[in-house]
């Protein structure tokens, strides 16, 4: 096995892990960590490849890794915003009393 | 074939931290505790970038993961309140179908990645990367996606704060 | 014949260094060369905690018009180590509700990630512990690092006022950790590199027997006035120290923290202190370099230790004589005055770039600055109207 699929097995794992995560778990700001854990686990992959792949100097996939890295913090300030406005109005954050559109 | 012992058990030591990082930031009771673990898999994803040889990367997710996002994560549950145990239990009445559709995401992945084991590059040489070759890079080739990022990121500040701001005025419903 | 000995003198460490990694067998030479460097990291900076406690008690007493601790041995000089003992032999009280895994581990998770930023500062010439190409990257790794454990301090003690005291804490460091940031990038856009002893190097050349220092740009002195007072607000020091008042919310997010501990605390905040006052060094002051070229006779690791001590003495004058800000005041200065400064700060060290050499760009750089200064000091003087108070609650 090389190294390279070691790390993409690892990968694989914690993103299987953050998807167990996000869908089983009650409390919105758990699925919130389920995404950002799917997130690293694509990061990781990106790194992986850019090291073991044919051009590491073009940089493409460390790059591609720091622009994700950065989006995926945008993208978690966005959530918590929303889920902290949804408390706010509904007095919860327990995913399965969330069913009913009308607020 | 690995050149060295003592690389893989370091490989196999921090992955390790980073799997158990992930399994408790997703089984632990109470949420604090979940997010506590979150921090330990984002620094066992930081060691690995650091043995990957890409260092801007692993102290770019020290600084904005471990800095920023734990942090936001963490003043989030105290704003809602959910570092009490609910009394419901933490698991959603569907948790069954998310865990085989999570374990069949894995089984496909971790097939694809060994039935190609052929395919895959290996034995390459150790990427010098320096700080200044990533300052060319985002100015020179990356100088957009650098820009709509930080529109993005303006963007995402102003909408968060929009979101999650008191309303002014209390309509009565 | 002279030179030589200065020379010598001045890399003594790292000939010791190189002198013991040699007696040892080749495979373990990297393993007692990392084990030297730290036990170095350790052993220096808990003596520089040491006479900084010393001279803080001393000096703030002296301030207040009284003696500082005069009984423990002359002049109270061995007054750390009845310190030391005292917390080594005290009762450790953890609440029966707290958190017993996050409360024993903040105080840790505090102390390693404070000396690990000690492994990028240069120390003297060749003598950083670590030299990494994206140093000051990883230097602000640690310190955002350390919010957490104040987070994990707060929140396993269950109690009302370390909770207040921990999210105080954390929000003053993140606001004051972009204005940090930011003034370092000034400096990294002056010399083209993240690592903190080319930073040291490129300094170190005189012109007229002054040093090329940063601090004496003008935008390098707008900068390093910023960094300061950001230093101040990361480190909780007064007068930003709200978060740990002690008149106002006891000890803020340790207050149940006895014993130990509490000494872990404690000596966290002091090394994070130095720490920074290291940085500010290396960034602002030249790190190892002689203030006059005629002074390179002396090593360098005094020059760098003797500009950490002026500015601790700084720090405990400014704590001796400045009143506390409140909280909101804080935040409105961190986020309306001193981030607009260190953007513009930016631009101006952007002009210095384009502009050639020559008198006219001292001269434009420092006006814009200077009016900048004045304007934005008037105009937050003429907030004082006063309206009804509204009271936000969290939800």
């Amino acid at each position: 096995m090389s190294p390279l699929s070691g790390y993409l097995l690892v990968a694989a794992l914690v993103f299987a892990i953050g998807l167990a995560g996000a869908l089983t778990r009650r409390n919105a700001i758990l699925v919130l960590i389920g995404i950002e854990l799917m997130l690293n686990a694509a990061n990781l992959n990106l790194i992986a490849f850019w090291r073991y792949g044919p051009h590491p100097e073009a940089l493409t996939g460390l790059m591609f890794a720091v622009f994700s890295i950065a989006i995926a913090a945008a993208e978690a300030a966005v959530g918590l915003g929303l889920v902290i406005s949804i408390y706010r109005h509904l007095k919860t954050t327990d995913l399965d009393e969330i069913n009913r559109m009308k607020g | 074939m690995p050149s060295n012992p003592g690389d893989v058990i370091l490989f196999v030591i921090l992955s390790a931290l980073t799997v158990a990082g992930g399994l408790a930031a997703v089984l632990l009771r109470n949420v604090v505790h979940c997010a506590l673990a979150l921090t330990g898999a984002f620094i066992g994803l930081a060691l690995l970038f650091l043995r990957l040889d890409a260092q801007f990367a692993g102290f770019a997710q020290i600084l904005v993961y471990v800095g920023a996002v734990a942090i936001l994560v963490v003043f989030a549950i105290l704003l809602t309140r959910s570092s009490e145990t609910p009394a419901t239990g933490v698991f959603s009445k569907t948790w069954l179908a998310g865990l085989v559709v999570a374990a069949a995401v894995f089984a496909v992945l971790a097939w694809a990645v060994l039935q190609s084991e052929p395919a895959l590059p290996h034995a390459p040489g150790e990427p010098q990367v320096s700080v200044m070759q990533i300052g060319n890079a985002l100015m020179g080739q990356y100088v957009l996606p650098l820009e709509i990022v930080a529109v993005l990121l303006t963007a995402a500040m102003i909408g968060a704060v929009i979101v999650a701001m008191h309303e002014k005025k209390e309509t009565a419903k | 014949m002279t030179s030589s000995f200065a020379e010598n003198l001045d890399q003594i460490f790292v000939l010791l260094k190189h002198w013991i990694v040699a007696l040892v067998p080749v495979p373990l030479q990297p393993l007692v060369g990392a084990v030297l460097s730290v036990a170095a990291i350790i052993v220096v900076f808990a003596t520089l905690f040491a006479i900084a406690v010393l001279m803080e008690r001393k000096g703030l007493g002296r301030m207040q018009n009284r003696y500082g601790p005069n009984r423990v041995g002359p002049l109270g000089i061995l007054q750390p180590a009845a310190d030391g003992i005292k917390a080594l032999i005290k009762e450790d009280v953890v609440p029966y509700n707290a958190d017993h895994v996050v409360h024993f581990l903040a105080p840790i998770v505090l102390v390693v990630v404070v000396f690990m930023g000690y492994a990028v500062l240069p120390i003297g010439r060749n003598m950083t512990f670590v030299p990494m190409d994206a140093g000051l990257l990883f230097y602000f790794a640690m310190g955002a690092s350390a919010e957490l454990s104040v987070f994990m301090a707060g929140w396993s003690s269950r109690n009302k006022y370390s909770m207040l005291g921990a999210m105080r804490a954390i929000a003053q460091m993140i606001s004051y950790e972009i204005p940090l940031l930011m003034t370092s990038v000034i400096v990294v856009m002056m010399t083209g590199s993240l690592s903190l002893d080319k930073i040291a190097e490129v300094q170190n050349q005189y012109t007229w027997g002054l040093p090329h220092w940063f601090v004496f740009t003008p935008m390098g002195f707008a900068a390093f006035v910023m960094f300061a007072i950001a230093a101040t607000a990361e480190t909780n020091r007064s007068p930003f120290d709200l978060p740990e008042g002690e008149s106002e919310i006891i000890a803020g997010y340790f207050t149940e923290y006895s014993g130990f501990k509490f000494a872990e605390f404690f000596l966290g905040e002091y090394v994070a202190m130095l720490s920074i006052s290291g940085l500010g060094a290396t960034l602002f002051l030249g790190g190892w370099s002689a203030p006059l070229e005629v002074l390179n006779v002396v090593p360098s690791w005094f020059w760098f230790v003797v500009k950490i001590m002026t500015a601790m003495c700084v720090f405990i004058w400014m704590r001796g004589t400045l009143p506390r800000l409140r909280q909101d005041q804080l935040m409105n200065f961190a986020w309306k005055f001193v981030l607009p400064m260190t953007l513009l700060d930016l631009m101006v060290a952007g002009l210095w770039r384009f502009m050639g050499e020559g008198i006219l760009r001292w001269v434009v750089c420092s006006a814009i600055l200077l009016a900048a200064y004045v304007i934005g000091g008037r105009a937050g003087m003429k907030r004082e109207q006063f309206g009804p108070r509204s009271y936000r609650y969290a939800e």
